[in-house]
């Protein structure tokens, strides 16, 4: 099932904690809660964090914790309680004591390149600062991957949906934790900050295992960012987008990747 | 004992509201379930506009008391009202907030210019009861009313699941 064999293998020989998922695999990628919707005091969720094809199903691999970053009601960084990983999941709780929402992410940023030295392709992963004397031929790309999730305790609040402006976020225009089944969801992509127009997204819901069809809905984003989720069955979602250029005219070439779960609850 | 009440608010200052005799009677049947885990449900009363939107929440019948537990965890189980209302609410709320109840009809009344009902302006209405059972279903039960009542009314509509009749009467 491994898409991209080659790729992988070249992740290991360079001994990557966290390979680039965009580059390294083309498995789905996705952080699934245990809730979105909370109330009381205080709550707690506990996530589950897995790449795999089928929709929410751990058999495939976990995802590494270390770029784990999660946003508070207030904006501020939110510390959670990593459980660990297990052969196909990786697992954390994500106390939440302020009422808002949070956001919660995996994100990357990083560049991976090659250089030509006496005949032979090498491929680096960094800035290329520390190149060889000798190489020639060098070109980089930038790749950012985003996977994410949000939850809510009592009220929604949009504090922690700012953007960063790196890489391809969503911002959501329909709260990501007032979504519900039948109704229409609108959220705007950015690739650093600005809208991604013209971009694919891949909306599937969760279930995989239980039906014949494969359930994957293609959309496209309008001029200013913007696709409207509108799926008739309450579940978990995943949504996948992602935008490629190329290296050229000495520019470094730019890859970026955004995931998400949603849940839209039962009217 | 309508007297007695309308003297009360002339004490107060609220009989400014010149339709403080106007009020909502309801009732709420909880129905007997033969189940294996019987846990009394979560119920929320609220009323919304012909928008849609919610502008007063009435009752909420949950674990107020519940411990070591926080029981508003599980106030979100009755969806539409936690969307609409409750969500923006601080629980608990008083005069809103209950333990929840047993099997059987329960009744309650409320009056114009007297909390939670207020002065609840001239409109379209649908009075909203919401009820979800722990290790149990959901069900949530609408009955259209205008306000205020020009006569004595009487509406009701019934639930299939969670929730036995719910009657409104309201009256002048």
């Amino acid at each position: 099932m491994l898409a991209k064999p080659g790729l992988l293998v070249l992740g290991l020989a360079l001994g990557l904690s966290t390979l680039l998922p965009s580059e390294a695999e083309a498995h789905r990628r996705w952080l699934l809660p245990s809730s979105t919707v909370l109330a009381g005091e205080s709550d707690l969720v506990t996530v589950d964090a897995a790449a795999s094809n089928g929709l929410f199903l751990f058999d495939h691999r976990p995802m590494a914790l270390d770029s784990l970053v999660i946003t508070g009601p207030d904006g501020a960084p939110v510390d959670p309680t990593i459980l660990g990983a297990g052969a196909y999941r990786s697992m954390f709780d994500v106390p939440l004591r302020a009422q808002g929402t949070y956001r919660i992410a995996l994100v990357s940023d990083g560049v991976m390149g090659s250089y030509e030295l006496n005949g032979e392709r090498h491929r680096f992963r960094g800035s290329g600062d520390a190149l060889p004397a000798g190489a020639t031929n060098i070109s980089s790309s930038r790749s950012n991957s985003r996977t994410e999730t949000f939850v809510t305790l009592g009220a929604p609040t949009d504090t922690a949906l700012q953007p960063t402006g790196s890489g391809l976020e969503m911002i959501p225009v329909t709260h990501p934790n007032d979504i519900v089944a039948g109704e229409p969801a609108v959220m705007c992509f950015l690739l650093d900050g600005q809208p991604a127009a013209d971009l694919e997204v891949e909306f599937v819901a969760g279930g995989t295992r239980y039906r014949d069809e494969p359930g994957i809905v293609m959309l496209r984003t309008d001029a200013e960012g913007r696709v409207t989720l509108q799926p008739s069955e309450a579940g978990m979602y995943y949504l996948e987008v992602s935008s490629s250029q190329d290296a050229a005219n000495g520019q470094p070439g730019r890859r970026a990747s955004y995931t998400a779960v949603l849940e839209f609850l039962p009217l | 004992m309508r007297v007695s009440i309308a003297f009360a608010f002339a004490a107060t200052g609220l009989a400014a509201a010149p339709s403080a005799a106007q009020e909502m009677a309801i009732s709420v049947e909880i129905p007997r379930l033969k189940v294996a885990e019987y846990h009394r449900p979560y119920v929320a009363v609220w009323i919304e506009d012909a928008a849609g939107k919610s502008v007063r929440t009435l009752d909420v019948w949950y674990d107020v008391d519940l411990k070591p537990e926080d029981g508003a965890k599980w106030l979100p189980d009755m969806r539409t009202w936690w969307r609409r209302a409750g969500r923006s609410m601080t629980m608990p709320a008083n005069g809103v907030t209950a333990p929840t109840k047993a099997p059987g009809t329960h009744s309650r009344t409320y009056r114009q210019g007297s909390r939670p009902l207020a002065n609840l302006p001239a409109g379209s209405y649908n009075l909203q009861v919401e009820a979800a059972r722990e290790v149990g279903g959901r069900e949530l039960v609408t009955v259209p009313f205008q306000w205020p009542p020009k006569a004595l009314t009487s509406a009701s509509a019934r639930g299939k699941s969670e929730l036995g009749a719910v009657r409104l009467t309201t009256k002048r």
